[in-house]
């Protein structure tokens, strides 16, 4: 089991140092002050979630890899986070458009990871839940003052919409290790979290008066190590210390 | 040999690094004291996951010990149950709103996602007539909060 859960831990632990590199890239570029901050701070957080994710993982591995290893030194195909969150931040409504489809999906899991039968994971969800509710809270209120806003503003976010929604149908990608791992209790059935992950979705998005796209075609291959073109640029700038100056430490 | 009691007192002199008024007492982040065998083990838990002062505060907390003559030291992170607000002491409170930063108020911002903005009173004049100007502030733990009536802008250490 312990392989089934080293892969499982890997992918959120990825989601979140993905993610998190995304945002940060927003460091002193945010379209006002405020906005900098948050986007700075929930950068902050899911940076905090993936460290305790991955020293988890190297735990679970057994090989003496350590966190900072698998974050710093893996290939592109080696990495198991989402095509959503590693896709480009655009504008802010595309930025804020792809963390409410996130964090409405991790609230959810985490929810339910509490039950987790691993305790381990249990307590990391625990954690990373509270947090994760204040960044639902932050982007579900900025999809709808985007969308319910100004023509440009609606636009905008519509489009970013149109062209994320195609990577929502992975955030409920299942295989044989999810098989394995629901078996054992460690973590939930998948389509109890998508319900309700449609239900949330679907409120806030009425609410900002946007609609969902009719091409329902959507991608998948981020679990698996198969990833869209962004995520070799954004590794090639994460990764860049440790591989000019291996092993550095500050 | 010191017992953990005093160990609890010497913990009243280490500081949270970005809220120099708090000790870790305050916050309540240390779980548990205890000493086994020669060993002192000094049980924390992070406030948010990514708080950048938990390294600093592990690290003062040993040496702290290691100047009142305790050699053998060692510090735990544990993340259940994680730390909620509710922790930071009465004491620890009034510290705050001291200082300038209005205390954590209620229960209500933690689990409501439509909620709105909790009531602050301002730290400065105590007006409730405020406004909150960002969910997100100067560190992780805060929010940005202003006063209508003295226009003093504040952190809003929020619950969690």
């Amino acid at each position: 089991m312990s392989k089934a859960l080293f892969e499982y831990v890997l992918r959120l632990g990825d989601d979140s140092l993905i993610l998190g590199q995304r945002l940060s890239e927003w460091c002193g570029h945010g379209p006002i002050l405020e906005e900098d901050i948050a986007t700075t701070n929930i950068a902050l957080d899911l940076i905090g979630q993936a460290t305790t994710l991955l020293e988890y993982a190297a735990h679970l591995e057994g090989k003496k890899r350590s966190a900072d290893e698998l974050a710093f030194l893996r290939i592109d195909r080696e990495y198991k986070n989402l095509l959503l969150v590693e896709q480009e931040n655009g504008d802010f409504g595309k930025t804020i458009m792809r963390q409410f489809l996130f964090d409405a999906y991790r609230k959810l899991l985490f929810e339910k990871l509490l039950s987790s039968s691993d305790e381990h994971l249990a307590a990391i969800a625990e954690k990373s839940l509270k947090e994760t509710k204040y960044h639902l809270k932050h982007s579900s209120e900025w999809v709808i003052r985007l969308g319910d806003g100004t023509e440009e503003s609606h636009e905008r976010v519509q489009d970013s919409l149109n062209e994320l929604w195609r990577y929502t149908g992975e955030l409920f990608f299942e295989d044989e290790v999810d098989t394995e791992l629901k078996g054992s209790g460690v973590i939930p059935d998948v389509s109890d979290i998508q319900d309700k992950w449609n239900e949330l979705v679907m409120n806030v998005l009425a609410e900002a008066t946007l609609t969902i796209p009719n091409d329902n075609w959507q991608f998948d291959g981020g679990r698996v190590g198969k990833h869209s073109e962004h995520l070799g640029y954004l590794l090639s700038v994460m990764q860049y210390m440790q591989r000019a100056y291996p092993n550095m430490e500050w | 040999m010191v017992d953990t009691n005093q160990i609890w007192k010497y913990l009243e002199e280490v500081s949270d690094p970005e809220i120099p008024v708090l000790t870790v007492n305050d916050l309540g982040i240390v779980r548990n004291v205890s000493i086994e065998g020669g060993l002192c083990k000094v049980t924390i838990t992070p406030t948010y996951s990514g708080c950048p002062a938990m390294k600093r505060i592990e690290d003062d907390i040993i040496e702290k010990l290691k100047d009142k003559g305790i050699e053998n030291v060692k510090v735990d992170l544990v993340l259940s149950p994680a730390w909620t607000t509710d922790w930071i002491t009465e004491n620890g409170r009034q510290k705050l709103l001291e200082y300038g930063i209005a205390p954590p108020q209620d229960e209500v911002d933690k689990s409501v996602l439509f909620a709105e903005p909790t009531n602050v009173p301002c730290p400065k004049c105590s007006s409730s007539n405020t406004r909150m100007i960002s969910q997100f502030g100067s560190t992780a733990c805060k929010a940005h909060y202003q006063c209508n009536e003295c226009m003093e802008p504040y952190d809003y250490f929020k619950c969690l």
